[in-house]
Parts: C-alpha cells; sequence; structure tokens
C-alpha cells in the first residue's frame, strides 16, 4: 500500500530526514570536538595534525565524512522547503503576534540555521579546502624516543612529498601538513574569534530546540526517557559541546 | 519572600475590590476590533466597535451577542462567529483574541471564557483562525470542514463493536484506557491550528489516531488508518509540525504532545515495517 516516496514526501517523512541528519550531525559534533581537543595540547600541533591526517586519510572515515556533507545539504535544503510549505499554510498572519509560550529557539530554527550554515561555509572554505587544495604549510617533528622531546620546524613544498612517520636513529620523524600552523594563525584575527563564539552561540540555541525536537519526531516521547534527553540536550548539546568549540579559538588567540 | 507574599496578598485584595467595583457599578466598557470579511474571496479588515455596559458575568459568545443586537437594531450586518453547545463540549466555538486562540483562559473555549477575564476599558482584538485549510466563511466563521474529512479517512472503527460494554469488561488496563479516554477528549475545534506557527492539525491529528491506537477496537486498520489520516492531512494543506508545542499551550483540551510522538510511531510502521 505504501511506498518510501509517499511516505517520505509526507509532511512527517520531511520531518524524519530532518531528524535524522540532524541527529547525525549531532553525533558529528561528539567526534569533531573530542578529535580537536588536540588543539589544546602543547605539542606544536603533532597531535592534531596527527589526527588531522588520520581524518582524511582513513577510508571508513572518508565514506562517512561523504554522508555528513550530503547530510548537511540535505538538512539545509529540507528546512527551506519546509519553511515554505510552512508559510503557504498561513497565508495571512495574525494582527497580534500569538502568545504560546513556546521556547523562542523553537521558533527561530531558521534563523539559527541560517548562522549555522554561513558558519560552516566559511569554516570549510578556512581550513577543509585549504588543506584539502594544499595551501597548507608543512611542518617537521623530531621526537627523541628516549627523553619524548619533541623539537619541529617547518620545511617548504620541495621537502615534503607526502605525510609520513618514521624512526631514524632513535627518533620519530614525521613529515605532515601544518593544519594547526594554519588553525592558530587564523585565531589571530580578533573577528574571527568572535564570529566563531557567535555562531557556537547560535548552535547552542539550535540545539536547544533541535536535540530533543529530534526525538519527540522519531516518536520517542516518554515520560520515563523525555527527562533523560531533555538533560542530554541542554547539557552536552547545548551547553557542553558550543562551550567546548567555542573555548579553542578563544585559548588560539589568547595563548598562542 | 515575605515581601513576596505581601506584594502578592495586595495585588490581590486590588484585583478583588476592582472586582468588587465592576460588580457592583455592575459593567465595563469595552472597545472590540473585529476582523470583517464577506466570504473567502474577499479580503476582510479589522472594524472597531463599542461594546458599553458588559457585565463581567457575560461569557465571550454573550458578549458578541449584545454586540450583534445592537448591530441588528441599527440594521447593520452582524458580526458572523460559531457556537453550538456552549458548554466547552461540542468544539464549535473558535476565535483568536488578543492573539491567543479561545483567549487568555488555559483549559478554556471561548463559549466558556467569560468577561471577567477583561478589565473595564480593554480593546478586544479577534480574529478567526488563519489556516490555508480552514477558508474564512465569514467574518469570524471559518470553515472547519479539512477536519470531517480527516475523520472520514480514517477515524472509525469498521467491526461491530455492539452496544456500551459493562465496566470493566474489556481487557484493558486502567492506564492505557485513561490514555485512550484523554485523547478522546478533543473536541475538533481546530484551536492547535490556529495556535501554530505552521498551521500545523497534528495535534488534532494525533489525538484522532491515538483514540484507535490505544483501543483493542481500533486494532484491525490501526496502520491503514494512520496512513490514511496523515495522508487527508496533508492533502488539506496543513502545515508540518516543528515541534513549538503551542497547540498544547492552547488546546482547551490539554491534548498532550505525546499524542503527536504517537503518531508519528504509528505512521513510521504503517510506512515501513507494517504496511
Ligand atoms: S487537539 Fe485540542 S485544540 Fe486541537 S482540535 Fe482537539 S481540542 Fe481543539
Ligand atoms: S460552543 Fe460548543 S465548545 Fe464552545
Amino acid at each position: 500500500m505504501s511506498n518510501f516516496s509517499s511516505a517520505f514526501s509526507s509532511t512527517l517523512g520531511r520531518k524524519l530526514v530532518m531528524c535524522l541528519t540532524g541527529l547525525f550531525l549531532c553525533s558529528f559534533l561528539i567526534v569533531h570536538l573530542a578529535g580537536n581537543f588536540q588543539l589544546f595540547k602543547n605539542d606544536d600541533g603533532l597531535a592534531f595534525n596527527q589526527y588531522a591526517h588520520f581524518m582524511t586519510h582513513f577510508t571508513p572515515i572518508k565514506v562517512v565524512s561523504y554522508l555528513l556533507y550530503s547530510s548537511i545539504i540535505i538538512h539545509t535544503i529540507w528546512a527551506i522547503v519546509i519553511t515554505l510549505m510552512n508559510r503557504k499554510a498561513r497565508p495571512i498572519s495574525y494582527a497580534i503576534k500569538p502568545k504560546d509560550g513556546s521556547i523562542w529557539s523553537s521558533r527561530n530554527m531558521g534563523i539559527l540555521g541560517t548562522i549555522l550554515f554561513v558558519f560552516i561555509v566559511v569554516h570549510m572554505a578556512n581550513f577543509w579546502y585549504k588543506y584539502h587544495s594544499g595551501e597548507t604549510p608543512y611542518i617537521e617533528y623530531r621526537t627523541d624516543i628516549n627523553s619524548g622531546a619533541t623539537m619541529s620546524k617547518s620545511i617548504n613544498e620541495s621537502e615534503f612529498t607526502e605525510y609520513v612517520s618514521f624512526v631514524d636513529n632513535g627518533v620519530q620523524v614525521t613529515k605532515s601538513e601544518d593544519l594547526y600552523k594554519e588553525v592558530s594563525n587564523a585565531f589571530q584575527q580578533w573577528w574571527l574569534v568572535i564570529f566563531y563564539v557567535l555562531a557556537m552561540a547560535a548552535l547552542a540555541f539550535h540545539l536547544v530546540h533541535g536535540f530533543q525536537s529530534a526525538f519527540q519526531t522519531l516518536g520517542w516521547n516518554h515520560h520515563k526517557y523525555r527527562p533523560l534527553i531533555k538533560f542530554i540536550g541542554l547539557w552536552v548539546f547545548s551547553i557542553g559541546i558550543p562551550l567546548g568549540f567555542a573555548a579553542m579559538p578563544i585559548y588560539l588567540f589568547l595563548f598562542k | 519572600m515575605r515581601r513576596e507574599r505581601l506584594e502578592l496578598a495586595k495585588s490581590q485584595i486590588s484585583n478583588l475590590t476592582s472586582q468588587i467595583k465592576i460588580r457592583m457599578s455592575g459593567n465595563m466598557n469595552l472597545t472590540l476590533k473585529v476582523w470583517r470579511q464577506k466570504n473567502s474571496s474577499t479580503s476582510g479588515k479589522f472594524v472597531t466597535y463599542k461594546a458599553p455596559g458588559i457585565s463581567p458575568d457575560m461569557s465571550f459568545l454573550e458578549m458578541l451577542d449584545v454586540v450583534n443586537e445592537d448591530l441588528v437594531k441599527k440594521s447593520e450586518d452582524p458580526i458572523q462567529f460559531d457556537h453550538d453547545c456552549r458548554e466547552g463540549i461540542c468544539g464549535m466555538c473558535s476565535l483568536v483574541i488578543n492573539g491567543e486562540p479561545h483567549g487568555p483562559k488555559r483549559a478554556t473555549t471561548t463559549c466558556q471564557l467569560h468577561m471577567r477575564s477583561f478589565k473595564d476599558g480593554d480593546t478586544i482584538v479577534i480574529e478567526p483562525w488563519r489556516a490555508a485549510a480552514f477558508p474564512v466563511v465569514k467574518d469570524l466563521a471559518v470553515d472547519r470542514s479539512a477536519f470531517d474529512r480527516i475523520q472520514q479517512a480514517g477515524g472509525y472503527v469498521s467491526i461491530g463493536t455492539g452496544g456500551v460494554p459493562d465496566a470493566n469488561e474489556i481487557a484493558i488496563p486502567k492506564v492505557i484506557a485513561d490514555e485512550a479516554f484523554n485523547s478522546a477528549t478533543c473536541i475538533g475545534c481546530g484551536a492547535c491550528v490556529a495556535a501554530c506557527k505552521n498551521a500545523s492539525a497534528m495535534l488534532f491529528v494525533s489525538a484522532k489516531i491515538s483514540q484507535y491506537a490505544m483501543l483493542p477496537q481500533g486494532q484491525p486498520e490501526r496502520y491503514a488508518r494512520a496512513e490514511a489520516m496523515v495522508l487527508q492531512m496533508d492533502d488539506e494543506g496543513f502545515g508540518s509540525c516543528t515541534n513549538t508545542y503551542a497547540c498544547e499551550a492552547q488546546c482547551p483540551k490539554e491534548i498532550k504532545v505525546t499524542n503527536i510522538a504517537r503518531m508519528n510511531r504509528e505512521f513510521f510502521n504503517a510506512e515501513f515495517i507494517k504496511g
């Protein structure tokens, strides 16, 4: 009787798409944040650069990253489609704005989402694009295996063929693209730091509504689990994660 | 704390005295801004009316009756609005009053709203339910037959359920019976649509799907019903829910958004698992 295309073109199906792509993006935030904590290490970016290399060269992760890009695009396009259709459902608006007790962010997901989309474009142009197009500088690390002391020096393009890590005479040599330098240089610009912090505030408000809303859409609204979902949505996704991300540009600006 | 309590007591006393004063002097004078629209194909506008000498004991609809009597006497066109039982059970009355469907009192239909909820000198803005799926018939009356068509699509059971069963005859836990009953208290007024920023009908539809999904009599058509009612709802041009929960806040029967979650489960089950 039913088929997938009618299911997904129904209002509930469209909500489901928003919900699943949204939750997938939420799960990515955890991974991204955990990885980016390497930025706080005092190692001239060795750990961070290793992590960046791993994330861009390990096949399963590459597959997931394409899923991620498509999720961002689908989530955005669907949001626009749904918003336009919802507008059509009320052609004449009220003279008096309805007072309805709903929370602000639930009514302004579109604005918050737009800010986040702009942020993602800027963010990817800043780092993802430069990294993938080979515009990042290069660095060589030499870690003494016995003492653990690391020295690093910038190298130029001719000294770098590909990412390598080998042991030479008791010294671990790593040659890598230096995304860390790119990142810490970028965050010497105060306005970029402010832009990032504001975008993370938008993320916080987007997730205050979005996370718990996704479970409602999935039909997972049960008096036993609801408080847990709300708790995770608030403390993990709209406070913990945006704070963690916002701390990075601030840290790099102040201490690097 | 003590200061707060004192302030509260003071404000309660001043409220009471003002109410007593109104009662003693009798009545209040109000200004109404009412949406007037000839029919669905013309555009409407607000018209201002004076409503003098309104008793605080009148219901909101009785207040409008008084204004209408006056209009008729002046051989003007009376304001059209929907109503029937005036007991809060039929779902016929509507009106967005100062931005709130069914007015400022929670869990109360417009017919059960009394003028003591307003103050002497107030200006009250009265609008119809606004939704593409609820075209204006005239003034404040809208055509809610979209709800009927959704019901016709699946809001019934087609098995013979016999006469009214004796109490406790159907094997069903009380909590579930209560839940189903709560869903069944939806009177189909459409305030949820009016309150929703997307003019979504999901609170209504989910209540109607839920009341059967939880009862044994509703099982044979359970998933076909969920599918048919949701698709009919879409065809009527209602928006889709973005979980602001404005509907729950404004529903005169306090239907819960857990019904919407249940509808989602029923529909996804119908589409992806049981269909
Ligand atoms: S769910 Fe509430 S607001 Fe909506 S139609 Fe039913 S009773 Fe009216
Ligand atoms: S007139 Fe029947 S519910 Fe208000």
